[in-house]
């Protein structure tokens, strides 16, 4: 039988004020896990089977041909090797990368989101807002076409590598989005903190250094991490600028391979459970991470 | 500026005509009096009337529209003021406690006097444990706020108050948020610190707290002060009808 409240999902039964349940309201910012929730809410089997039609796909697609499932699977097998040292680790390469300047610029930003200085918020708040909101994809091909492909230095002539640029592409919407990590971590912090600390004779340097960061660093961690899978799940996009990673290095092993379509579920697949494989875990460390930290307030 | 001028025989704290507004609600209006050094002064009235909003005036956590406030001297809304100059002087507790929560009991005494006044942390150390014995906290120096009652984490808080030697201690409804049996415990801090000689003014729903230590009483309503005088005749002589419907409801 279905419980019903009064007052919320049925009549109430006076017509007195009546205490409502207590919903606790979480700071924006700090709800961003919904990629964290989603790819741990999918469930275990649902891989298995999709490990299974994967592995079975090409049984039923090539039956009628010469080209059999068998042949199909050494020839990934064969590759498996050099997409993973080439490719797959050039992925979490870049995704480090990205990660790590974004981090740093992120932080940088999102503390100038609350400076009490509107010169120097106002940019923040504005460069935060535009980066947030534009398709990754779009400012890769910016970055892309905006970099120099070599700079002068000295009269010597330095080549920027394609994956340098894809790193700086993607960190410019982590750093975005770290910013505003920040600063919903640095808000959701009882104002009762920086009076203590102001009527302690505190500047509001000190206050933020000592008080106000130490007690945001345990809340950054799970949407930090959430935007790291995110990240790494971003970085095939490179794949469209030339940058020779996972995505790029299949489409030539299936070229090489005479470009059998049999191949390309296989292959695909491949990079799919690579992906998951590397992922899956992060978000559930993330999501136990906020489990244990959203109770100590 | 005063500063220099201010010797011990004028008032600690002096607050003149103080008006204050938030957008368009005029909260304070017009407040005056005095406070010497060592006096405890009570500050009761209803909610909303003002008494919470005048206390964090003092150390100048809220800014005021007109009048002035001055503290040894120190004018309080100069905008030239050395903030930092005035809340040494004035210590602070809050209704919510407000003790740093990744910090223990002892490091939340010690922290301001290491960190901003720079002073030796051996030194700084001891005295935070004799502050902690003082409001009867031994063996809780290594707790942290979430573990200890509300009424531990509040005398913490005046322990954190005091090891700035602050030369007022302003108490916010202290004891407000805390259940009825550690309400005492907070109370006899207070007094032990008050006999000490500790200039004090306290916002506070205690009455029978505020007849037994205080050496004057003001009563505000609607942001002014309706009537006020020493405890002994206070509460029973009160002769403004306000004072004494609010008198009969709290008493």
């Amino acid at each position: 039988m279905r419980r019903t409240i009064p007052g919320i999902d049925a009549q109430p039964a006076t017509d007195l004020p009546v205490l409502k349940p207590y919903r606790l309201k979480q700071s924006a910012g700090l709800e961003d896990l919904q990629f964290s929730r989603w790819l741990i809410s999918i469930p275990g089997w649902l891989w298995l089977l999709l490990c299974a039609s994967v592995l079975l796909w090409p049984v039923v697609a090539a039956a009628a041909t010469e080209y059999t499932m068998r042949r199909a699977f050494e020839a990934l097998f064969r590759w498996i090797p050099f997409i993973v040292t080439g490719g797959f680790l050039f992925n979490v390469l870049i995704s480090f990368f990205a990660m790590l300047i974004g981090t740093v610029a992120g932080v940088v930003l999102g503390l100038m989101q609350i400076s009490p200085i509107g010169l120097i918020r106002w940019p923040a708040k504005v460069i935060t807002q535009i980066f947030r909101n534009s398709p990754w994809l779009v400012l890769l091909f910016i970055v892309l076409l905006a970099l120099p492909f070599e700079v002068e230095v000295g009269g010597k002539i330095i080549r920027i590598p394609d994956w340098m640029k894809a790193v700086f592409g993607l960190c410019l919407p982590i750093m975005a989005n770290i910013a505003e990590v920040v600063r919903g971590a640095v808000n959701s912090v009882p104002s009762g903190q920086w009076e203590a600390a102001e009527s302690l004779a505190y500047t509001r340097q000190q206050t933020l250094w000592q008080v106000i960061l130490p007690q945001c660093f345990k809340r950054m961690i799970p949407p930090w991490m959430n935007w790291y899978a995110i990240l790494t799940m971003a970085t095939p996009l490179c794949s469209l600028l030339g940058v020779e990673e996972l995505i790029t290095l299949s489409r030539q092993a299936i070229e090489a391979e005479n470009n059998r379509p049999e191949l390309l579920v296989p292959f695909y697949g491949f990079a799919l459970l690579i992906f998951f494989a590397y992922c899956y875990p992060i978000a559930r460390v993330t999501i136990a991470l906020e489990r244990r930290y959203a109770v100590k307030l | 500026m005063s500063n220099n001028s201010w010797s011990p025989d004028q008032p600690i704290v002096s607050i003149k005509d103080v008006h204050k507004s938030f957008g368009d609600l005029e909260v304070l209006k017009g407040i005056t009096f005095d406070v010497m050094k060592g006096e405890v002064i009570c500050i009761i009235g209803p909610s909303g009337s003002g008494k919470s909003t005048l206390i964090r005036c003092i150390n100048a956590l809220n800014d005021i529209n007109s009048g002035s406030i001055t503290v040894e001297g120190l004018e309080v809304h100069d905008p030239k003021l050395d903030k930092l100059e005035l809340r040494k002087k004035v210590g602070m507790v809050f209704q919510q406690y407000n003790l740093f929560p990744h910090k223990t009991a002892l490091q939340n005494v010690m922290m301001a006097p290491i960190k901003v006044l720079k002073q030796d942390k051996a030194e700084v150390e001891q005295r935070a444990r004799a502050l902690m014995a003082q409001v009867n906290l031994q063996g809780k120096e290594d707790s942290y706020p979430g573990e200890l009652s509300g009424g531990q984490q509040q005398r913490v808080a005046i322990a954190r108050s005091l090891a700035m030697n602050p030369d007022v201690m302003l108490f916010d409804e202290v004891t407000a948020a805390l259940d009825p049996e550690t309400v005492k415990e907070v109370l006899v801090a207070i007094k032990d610190l008050a006999q000490s000689g500790m200039t004090c003014m306290l916002v506070t729903h205690e009455m029978g707290f505020a007849r037994e230590i205080a050496d004057h009483i003001y009563f505000t309503d609607r942001g002014v002060i309706v009537e006020h005088g020493p405890p002994s005749t206070f509460f029973t002589e009160a002769s403004d009808p306000r004072t004494r419907e609010f008198l009969s409801q709290i008493l």
